[in-house]
C-alpha cells in the first residue's frame, strides 16, 4: 500500500490545479439540458486541447493523442471534482460510440464522426433496449431488410436518453432474422435521426422529467456503409461498449459528496429541538452508509491500482454497479426520511432547491438499480461469472420465424 | 500511487494459508472445541511460531519482525479463514504494541525478544473499547489493581496480562499474581480463549501509553478483528459456493437457481469492498493518515456486518446440513459471531464512529 504519487505526478497535479484557477471563468454555468450549450462546447474544445478530456483518443481523430496513464486520469477527475468543475462533456456519444469506432469503427466512419462528436457539435443516443428486450436485450426484433445500397429499418426502441436532442442514433438491429442464434444476426448500425420514419415520443417517468423517450423506427432507410463492424456481429460489437457503461455508472467520489451533504443536512435540519444528528436512529443509519461509501471509495482505488498495473479484477469490478447504485438510493432514502414533512415539497418549492433535491434523487436512483442491467441480472453476472456457479438453465426457444 | 498488498503481503498471506490449511483443520478445531477445560492449542501456537507470528509487531531491535499493522492484518485474515484456535489478538497484537508503545526500557528488553520468540505469551483484560459493562471495571489505586474484567482474552497458556484500568492506563500483571483470580469462560466461539478476572489489590507494572496511543492500540484491535471478519466470512462464501454447484435437487445443480445464486451474490457483493477498506484501515494506522481512527472503526462495523450476513445466508445456502454439527460450519459461524461483537459490536462501534464526526465537525458538540 502506498497512497503517495510519484514527484511527476503531484507536478502534473499542480498543473491540473493552476489551469483550474487561470480558467475558473471559462467553467460553464450551464451545460445545456438536450445538447450542449456553446459554453459547454468551448469548454469541451480547450480540455482536448490542454489533453485533460477525450485523452486518449489520437489526435487525428480530434482527441487530445495522449499515451494511457490512469493515474493522471484519475489525478484530473479528483482535482476537478475538487474544483466542482466539469470534466468535459459526458454523453452516450463519447462514451460508447466513440470506443466502438475507435476499435471497429472504418477509417471512413472514423474521420467522419468521432471529431464532431468529440467536440459536442453532434449528440448521439442510443438505441439498445426494446419494449420486448430488455434484460434480455439479444432478443430485439426491431429489423432491417435490404434494399439496394440502404437497410430499411422498423421497429421501437425505448429508454433512449436525449433522442430528442439527438443529431444521430447508434443501435443494435436484427438484420439476420433466419441466424442460428439469437446473439448473431444482429447490426450495430448508425443513422441520422433526421432521417424519414423516425418518431421521438418524450416518456415521462415518475419524477416527472422525461429523462428518456421512446423512439419509432417506420421504413427507416439506412445506407448498408453505416454498418459498424461486420454484418451480424453487432452483438458483440456492442458487448465492448457496455463494458464502458458498467464503467460510469459508480463514481465513488459522488457518493461522498452526497453523504457529506446528507450529514450536513442531519445536522442543520432539527425536530422539536434536537437536531437530527443527535438522534441515535437517524445517526446509526447515517454513518452506516458513511461506512459503506467509503469502502466503495477504497474499492475503487484499489480496482484503480488493479488497472494500472494491467490487471483484471473480474469479481471486484461486477459488484460495482449493484453495491454503488444501491449506495446511492440508501443515501437519498435516508435524506428523505430526514427530511420528513419538510421533503415532501416538490418540483419548484424552495425547499427542494434548497435541500439537494432529494425526493427527486430518491426516484431517480431507483431507475439507476433497474438501468443499464438490473440488480437481479448483475446478481446473476457476480453469481455466474464472478463465482462460477452453474449456468441458470435457460429455456430453449423456438427458432426466430 | 498502489492501493493493493506488496509481493511480500500476498507471499505471506499465501504461505501461512497452507501452514494452516494443514495445521488447523476442521478434525483440529474440533477436537480443541470439544474440550471444555483451559485450553492452550500447544501444536497450532508452535506453527504460529516457527512461521514469526508472534514477533510480527515486535521491534526488530527486539528480536521481532517489525511489520506494519496491514502484515498483521493480512496474518489475521489467515486465522479467521481457518478459525485457528490459537492466541493472537494478546501475546501478538495488543501486548507488543502497549509493551513497545508504553513500556520503560527495561520492560521491553525484559518482555520484547521472549513475546518475539513465542516463549512468553501475554493476555489482555481491556473492557473500554465494548464498553464498561454493568459497571464491571479495574480500578488503579498507587500501582495496584482490584475490581473485575467478565471478557478478558487470550489468558489460557499466558504468564502475563495487560490489564487496561478505568482511567484509561495500562499495566502488566502477573499470571500468577496474589490477588489474581481467573475463570474461564466458556463463549460460543470455542476457538477463542476467554476468561473473568478478578482482582484484588493485585501488583502491577505500569505502561505509560499516550492517550493517542491507547486509541491506535483500539483501532489496531479493530482492524484485527475486522480482517478476522473478512476471513472467516470469505471462507463461509466459499463454503457456500462449492456446496451449490455439488449439491444437486430437482435434478440440477442448486446453483443454478437464481435463489441461490442471489445469495452468494449478495455474500460477495458484501465481502468484497471490505477488504479494501480493511486495508485503507490498516494502512492508515501504519502511515498516521488523519482519518486513520474512523477508518478503523468503519472497517469493524462494516465487516461484522457483511461477515455476520454471509454468515447466516452461507448457512441457508448449506440447507439443514448447514446447521449441524458434523459440517462444522457453525465454527465459522460462531467465529464471526465472536469477532463481531468482541471490542464492541457494529453498532457501538458506528456510533464510536458518529463521536469522532461530531467531535470533528462541530467540537462544541462533542462525543454525544
Amino acid at each position: 500500500m502506498d497512497l503517495s504519487y510519484t514527484p511527476e505526478q503531484e507536478q502534473f497535479r499542480a498543473e491540473v490545479r493552476q489551469f483550474l484557477v487561470e480558467h475558473k471563468a471559462d467553467i460553464p454555468a450551464h451545460f445545456g439540458v438536450n445538447r450542449p450549450s456553446d459554453a459547454a462546447r468551448a469548454w469541451q474544445r480547450l480540455l482536448i486541447a490542454q489533453g485533460y478530456a477525450a485523452r486518449n483518443v489520437p489526435v487525428a481523430y480530434g482527441g487530445a493523442g495522449q499515451p494511457h496513464d490512469i493515474m493522471r486520469a484519475q489525478i484530473i477527475a479528483d482535482e476537478f471534482a475538487v474544483a466542482r468543475a466539469p470534466l468535459g462533456l459526458v454523453n452516450q456519444g463519447i462514451s460508447m460510440l466513440v470506443p466502438t469506432l475507435l476499435e471497429l469503427g472504418t477509417e471512413a466512419q472514423k474521420r467522419d464522426w468521432i471529431a464532431p462528436t468529440l467536440r459536442g457539435d453532434v449528440v448521439w443516443c442510443q438505441g439498445y433496449s426494446e419494449p420486448g428486450a430488455g434484460s434480455d436485450l439479444a432478443s430485439l426484433t426491431t429489423r432491417a431488410v435490404e434494399d439496394g445500397d440502404d437497410f430499411v429499418i422498423n421497429g421501437q426502441k425505448i429508454w433512449t436518453t436525449t433522442a430528442h436532442g439527438a443529431d444521430m442514433m447508434f443501435a443494435l438491429i436484427r438484420t439476420e432474422p433466419d441466424a442460428p442464434n439469437k446473439y448473431l444476426g444482429i447490426s450495430y448500425l448508425i443513422f441520422s435521426m433526421k432521417s424519414p420514419g423516425i418518431e421521438v415520443r418524450p416518456l415521462r417517468t415518475m419524477t416527472g422529467a422525461a429523462e428518456f423517450n421512446e423512439v419509432f423506427l417506420t421504413d427507416v432507410r439506412v445506407p448498408k456503409s453505416q454498418i459498424v463492424g461486420e454484418r451480424g456481429q453487432g452483438w458483440k460489437v456492442s458487448n465492448s461498449t457496455l463494458k464502458h457503461e458498467r464503467g460510469m455508472l459508480g463514481d465513488p467520489n459522488a457518493a461522498l459528496a452526497r453523504m457529506r451533504n446528507l450529514l450536513a443536512l442531519m445536522t442543520a435540519q432539527s425536530t422539536d429541538g434536537v437536531a437530527i444528528m443527535d438522534m441515535p436512529v437517524f445517526r446509526d443509519r447515517a454513518m452506516r452508509l458513511q461506512g459503506r461509501a467509503l469502502a466503495m471509495k477504497c474499492h475503487a482505488m484499489r480496482l484503480l491500482t488493479a488497472a494500472d498495473k494491467g490487471e483484471d479484477l473480474p469479481l471486484a469490478r461486477m459488484i460495482v454497479k449493484l453495491q454503488a447504485t444501491e449506495l446511492n438510493h440508501e443515501i437519498a432514502t435516508l435524506a428523505v426520511d430526514v427530511l420528513g414533512e419538510a421533503g415532501l415539497a416538490y418540483d419548484d418549492e424552495a425547499h427542494m432547491r434548497a435541500n439537494e433535491i432529494w425526493q427527486k434523487r430518491y426516484m431517480f436512483d431507483l431507475g439507476m438499480i433497474i438501468g443499464g442491467g438490473t440488480a437481479q441480472i448483475q446478481r446473476n453476472i457476480i453469481a455466474e461469472r464472478g463465482l462460477g456457479l452453474p449456468r441458470e438453465l435457460k429455456p430453449a426457444r423456438p427458432t426466430a420465424a | 500511487m498502489d492501493f493493493a498488498l506488496s509481493d511480500d503481503q500476498t507471499l505471506l498471506a499465501e504461505q501461512l494459508e497452507g501452514v494452516m490449511g494443514s495445521l488447523s483443520t476442521l478434525t483440529r478445531v474440533r477436537r480443541h472445541a470439544d474440550a471444555r477445560a483451559e485450553m492452550f492449542a500447544a501444536d497450532l501456537w508452535e506453527g504460529m511460531t516457527r512461521f514469526g507470528i508472534p514477533g510480527l509487531l515486535v521491534p526488530e531491535a527486539y528480536g521481532g519482525l517489525g511489520l506494519d499493522i496491514l502484515d498483521a492484518a493480512v496474518v489475521a485474515e489467515v486465522l479467521g479463514r481457518h478459525v485457528v484456535p490459537a492466541p493472537f489478538l494478546g501475546p501478538v497484537v495488543a501486548a507488543p504494541l502497549a509493551i513497545g508503545w508504553g513500556g520503560s526500557g527495561a520492560i521491553k528488553s525484559r518482555l520484547l525478544p521472549r513475546l518475539a520468540g513465542g516463549e512468553l505469551r501475554i493476555g489482555l483484560a481491556w473492557s473500554s473499547p465494548a464498553g464498561e459493562r454493568n459497571g464491571e471495571a479495574v480500578i488503579e489505586r498507587s500501582g495496584r489493581l482490584t475490581g473485575t474484567c467478565p471478557f478478558a482474552i487470550d489468558i489460557a497458556g499466558s504468564e502475563m496480562i495487560v490489564v487496561g484500568s478505568r482511567d484509561g492506563r495500562f499495566h502488566l500483571v502477573d499470571r500468577a499474581a496474589e490477588g489474581l483470580s481467573v475463570t474461564p469462560v466458556t463463549t460460543v466461539d470455542r476457538t477463542r480463549s476467554v476468561a473473568a478476572l478478578v482482582l484484588d489489590d493485585v501488583a502491577a507494572e505500569g505502561l505509560a501509553l499516550s492517550p493517542s496511543d491507547r486509541l491506535r492500540l483500539d483501532y489496531a484491535l479493530q482492524v484485527m478483528l475486522a480482517a478476522d471478519l473478512l476471513g472467516s466470512g470469505s471462507r463461509l462464501l466459499e463454503s457456500a459456493v462449492e456446496y451449490a454447484k455439488a449439491r444437486h435437487q430437482f435434478g440440477r445443480p442448486i446453483g443454478s437457481f437464481q435463489a441461490v445464486q442471489h445469495l452468494c451474490a449478495d455474500m460477495a457483493a458484501e465481502l468484497e469492498p471490505g477488504r479494501a477498506l480493511l486495508w485503507y484501515a490498516a494502512h492508515g494506522l501504519d502511515a498516521g493518515l488523519p482519518d486513520a481512527g474512523e477508518s478503523a472503526l468503519h472497517a469493524k462495523a462494516y465487516l461484522a456486518d457483511a461477515a455476520r450476513m454471509a454468515s447466516r445466508k452461507a448457512v441457508e445456502v448449506h440447507g439443514g446440513i448447514g446447521i449441524t454439527d458434523e459440517l462444522g460450519l457453525h465454527y465459522w459461524f460462531k467465529r464471526v459471531t465472536w469477532s463481531g461483537q468482541a471490542f464492541g459490536g457494529a453498532i457501538r462501534t458506528r456510533e464510536r464512529v458518529a463521536c469522532l464526526h461530531n467531535a470533528a465537525v462541530l467540537p462544541q458538540r462533542g462525543a454525544a
